[in-house]
């Protein structure tokens, strides 16, 4: 037996990288998936004025916001061991949102009214995030006012940890949560973006 | 860290399957078969075990997937495996055929075989865990299928002269 590698080699050509029509066929299949109930988590990036945001959503709600310091594929792989590993790139679903959002950087929304999914948030840390949308648009809390409104006025650290561990940055609103002394404190986006926020809505 | 999301696998592997079920069936009935592939491969992904060869499962549900449309377009009786039988010399009519058209035309399991061991890159003894059979009986019917398409593909002997 002769090696052929001539029409092998041809047969490679033969089909072409079709990128462009495999772009098409993972939109079908996005649909299908979510048609068929299967489609755990959705996914999509936006850009932003803060940088690209990742958004994945449940079939409840918002999952996650990540900023791009996060290391969106990291954030996807977590997100996959975590809740569902059917998870596809499907931007329809995170369509409101990413209208919110657009509307919010462009100073045109003050709340997000998008159903959100709780499920990455437990214990205290999700009793103090179900807080910060009490804080208004344009104001800010500090750690300890925080605390007390969840109901426990001496875990201001635990406020902290639940603010830099907050799944859904932005939509809820940890960045208005700053020092008693009027610092910033920290951000898990990084302080230049809560600083960038806490600008956008003061101008506002 | 457990597996990868699936939206990794289709990125990873789509490109392949869709050559794979390209060869098997033509391009009309090509992404049928890979939507439907993707479909059910999602639906059963998350109870694959983490170190199961994605490549040789998708493969393995490509091919199944691929079985049901041929079924479907024989009972249809259009089955391009109707269409004659060239061999030999290639008649003058079929001086446009193209490589994949004469891939089409193999019997089924030299198709088959010819697809994933050569354009999905599985070993013999994956493919002969696909089709059934041995590893031996799916070299044999890769290396049929290779040597039908080295006789009928006409293109070929424009290129005779070709360096190897």
């Amino acid at each position: 037996m002769s090696t052929p590698d001539d029409v092998l080699r041809l047969l490679a050509e033969a089909y072409p990288d079709a990128s462009e029509h495999l772009r098409g066929l993972r939109d079908r299949l996005a649909a299908a998936a979510q048609a068929d109930g299967i489609l755990d988590l959705a996914y999509r990036t936006v850009d932003s004025p803060v940088g690209p945001l990742l958004l994945a959503a449940t079939e409840l709600g918002l999952v996650r916001v990540a900023y791009a310091s996060e290391d969106h594929n990291e954030v996807l792989q977590a997100l996959s061991d975590r809740i569902s590993p059917r998870v596809l790139h499907a931007p329809e679903r995170l369509d409101p949102v990413a209208r919110e959002l657009e509307e919010y950087f462009a100073g045109r929304r003050r709340v997000f009214d998008v159903p959100l999914d709780w499920h990455l948030s437990a214990g205290f840390r999700s009793t103090v995030l179900h807080r910060l949308p009490e804080i208004g648009y344009g104001h800010t809390a500090s750690y300890a006012t925080v605390a007390e409104m969840a109901g426990n006025p001496k875990a201001v650290r635990a406020v902290g940890s639940a603010c830099a561990t907050n799944p859904l940055p932005v939509v809820v609103p940890c960045h208005r949560v700053v020092r008693s002394d009027g610092g910033l404190g920290g951000y898990l986006g990084g302080v230049e973006v809560k600083r960038t926020l806490l600008t956008l809505e003061a101008a506002v | 860290m457990g597996k990868p999301p699936f939206d990794s696998v289709v990125a990873e592997h789509g490109s392949t399957v869709l050559r794979v079920c390209r060869a098997v069936l033509g391009p009309v009935d090509a992404d049928d078969a890979w939507s439907e592939t993707f479909l059910s491969a999602m639906k059963a992904y998350p109870d694959l075990p983490a170190d199961a060869n994605l490549e040789a499962w998708l493969v393995t549900i490509a091919h199944r997937r691929a079985i049901d449309v041929i079924r479907a377009v024989a009972r249809r009786a259009v089955s391009v495996a109707e269409l004659p039988e060239t061999d030999g010399a290639p008649a003058a009519d079929h001086r446009d055929l193209d490589l994949t058209d004469a891939l089409i035309r193999l019997p089924p399991k030299q198709r088959q075989a010819v697809a994933y061991h050569y354009l999905a890159g599985l070993p013999y003894a994956d493919v002969a865990a696909v089709l059934g059979g041995s590893a031996d009986a799916a070299r044999r019917a890769a290396a049929d299928g290779v040597a039908t398409l080295r006789r009928t593909y006409p293109g070929r002997n424009a290129r005779r002269g070709e360096p190897r």
